[in-house]
């Protein structure tokens, strides 16, 4: 019990130098920017007047040396501080804030199916490593493997939405929608199809690989060999024996993974005209607003952060053999 | 010939490869022979549909530029963003993996968290990020592709490293007398390659489809003609005019394809120890 209370605290503290190491890394980047920081943090010149900038200057303290400035900008950034856009007259953290849940819907949802697809598909290639069936996932995943997300997501539009018309290309509800409960739910989920299969779509191939090689390990293991000398038959052991034991190596690699999946989601999200936090990272690029495209940075590294935190107790949970301590 | 050569050449995943890489590089290089005319110039009738006018096969976009010109002019903005970033993104990886892997303790510790850290971010957000601040060029382009992929090759590299350093031949050049630096790149390093070489084939895909990526969400270099621009521009039309879109992204699809058969079977090749599990 003891150990885990200290691989737990052990974690939080390797997460927190993270998040401390990105919010530094930000100001780095605020500073290697050409010209002057305070245009940075304003948004592109022009954007801002004369007292603005001013009032940006003595607030950051540029006229301080940089280890002050360092500190004033992190000890913002701690106290949930993430700035203010001069577009769109909003605080930072309140536009993320407002944004985050259909990010969240969307990279979840495109998670949960690239991980059952991959596993499903990884798992039949490897079970029947060298016929067709394992031929065919090569292929499949292969293509996947090299598709551009923002031209695949615009193909299915084009396929799905304008030639057959079968799913809305976009939004996340339908344009003057009134429907509450249940019926919203079910839009919205209409609405999720595309982008989410689409965004799916690349992390399917690579836990395709991942299980099919996993599974191709552990099938000629002593254990494996010794549980078909007993005499058990195909179905229990390819589930107890051989999915259980290849299935571990999958939770650690499909954390890290995921936390990549956020990057996806901004150009499937710009594709796709889907309110979270990837089109609003979009809009920040098209208009410069620096100060809402380093707070989505931030905001999405804490996700990945979690994310791989969550995933790496889980697995110290599901595998013993794992100290807790390790 | 050397049989690790011949084993590459026969597969007929390398041949694929190989063909759709040459026929791409081609075009890069001949496009200024190919077509004379400025890519962004207007040649045609905006929207212009494929397979209708000899002249341009591929059809116009919506301003009355070539698309055919426009992909061979991209296949440069394409290949040298590939190849110069991960070149640098080697060298980048390989000196903090040799570096850590060959001394061990608390620099070995300090580098690996860095490594470890750098792959934690969104690797994707923070390209763009830099991309964006330090403004669109194909020098902030380059320089951003390779910050988000060296850590991969360092921690190869510095596993390589880690093992090779205590065996018997570096022992030996040790014991002769041999510096560390000489060690290092004439002993360790040449032992390591192989599995660099196969990676740094999957890099310059993955770092193929970045640049697509940025150029399409309208960071590229505003002076050079991009696959990924020539998406994101004609995205707004798509009902009216798929082929604008269409075809720029087959040949990012065909590329990014030919340079992972190329990796995959370079990988069996270079190391049929390691791949014979995967191959069956």
């Amino acid at each position: 019990m003891m150990r885990i209370v200290l691989a737990v605290a052990l974690r939080l503290l390797k997460a927190a130098a993270v998040v401390l190491a990105i919010v530094l890394l930000n100001f780095v980047l605020i500073r290697l920017a050409p010209g002057d920081p305070a245009s940075v943090i304003a948004g592109q010149a022009g954007a801002a007047d004369e007292q603005f900038m001013a009032q940006l200057r003595e607030q950051f303290g540029l006229d301080q040396p940089l280890y002050i400035q360092a500190y004033t900008y992190v000890s913002g950034i701690l106290q949930g501080d993430l700035g203010y856009s001069y577009r769109q007259a909003m605080p930072v953290s309140d536009l993320i804030l407002e944004r985050l849940p259909a990010t969240l819907l969307l990279t979840g949802t495109a998670f949960v199916l690239a991980l059952v697809a991959g596993v499903a598909m990884g798992a039949a290639a490897g079970l029947n490593a060298g016929k067709a069936t394992d031929f065919i996932v090569s292929v499949v995943s292969l293509i996947f493997y090299a598709t551009p997300l923002f031209w695949i997501g615009l193909m299915a539009i084009l396929l799905f939405s304008v030639t057959l018309d079968w799913l809305p290309a976009y939004g996340m509800v339908s344009t003057g929608s009134r429907a509450t409960g249940w019926a919203r739910a079910a839009d919205i989920a209409w609405h999720l199809v595309l982008p989410a299969v689409t965004l799916g779509l690349f992390y399917t191939a690579v836990y395709a690989r991942m299980t099919r090689a996993s599974i191709l390990e552990v099938r000629d293991m002593d254990f494996v060999r010794t549980a078909r000398a007993k005499g058990l038959r195909r179905g229990p052991l390819i589930r107890r024996h051989i999915l259980r034991n290849a299935l571990l190596p999958i939770v650690t690699l499909a954390g890290i993974q995921a936390g990549q999946l956020v990057g996806g989601a901004i150009l499937t999200e710009t594709v796709f005209a889907w309110p979270g936090i990837g089109r609003l990272a979009f809009d920040a690029l098209v208009q410069r607003d620096y100060q809402v495209l380093l707070g989505v940075f931030l905001i999405t590294s804490v996700m990945v952060v979690v994310f791989n935190m969550i995933t790496d107790l889980v697995y110290r949970l599901v595998d013993p053999r794992i100290g807790a301590t390790a | 010939m050397n049989p690790s050569l011949r084993r590459f050449l026969t597969d007929p995943k390398a041949v694929i490869g190989l063909t759709i890489l040459i026929v791409t590089l081609a075009a890069a290089l001949l496009a200024p022979v190919l077509f004379p005319r400025d890519p962004w110039q207007m040649v045609s009738r905006p929207f212009l549909p494929p397979f209708q006018d000899a002249r341009y096969w591929l059809g116009t976009d919506m301003l009355g530029r070539d698309i055919l010109a426009g992909i061979a002019y991209g296949a440069q903005m394409s290949l040298i963003v590939g190849v110069a970033s991960t070149a640098a993104a080697l060298i980048l990886g390989i000196l903090v993996g040799a570096f850590a892997g060959y001394n061990g303790g608390w620099i070995d510790d300090a580098l690996m968290r860095g490594t470890e850290f750098f792959q934690t971010i969104p690797t994707f957000v923070f390209a763009l990020l830099m991309v964006a601040i330090l403004a669109p060029s194909i020098t902030s382009i380059i320089i951003a592709i390779c910050v988000v992929s060296w850590p991969p090759v360092a921690r190869l590299v510095r596993s390589e490293f880690a093992t090779l350093r205590s065996r018997e031949f570096v022992k030996a050049a040790r014991v002769l007398g041999e510096s560390n630096s000489r060690i290092i790149f004439t002993q360790i390093l040449p032992n390591t390659l192989s599995p660099v070489i196969a990676m740094s084939s999957l890099m310059v895909a993955s770092a193929i489809l970045t640049e697509a990526a940025i150029s399409f969400l309208g960071l590229g270099d505003p002076n050079r003609m991009s696959w990924g621009y020539m998406i994101g521009a004609s995205r707004t039309v798509i009902r009216q005019a798929w082929w604008m879109s269409f075809f720029p992204g087959l040949v990012i699809l065909l590329v990014v394809l030919a340079l992972n058969l190329v990796g995959e079977t370079l990988n069996d090749a270079l190391n049929p120890r390691l791949s014979r599990k995967g191959r069956q």
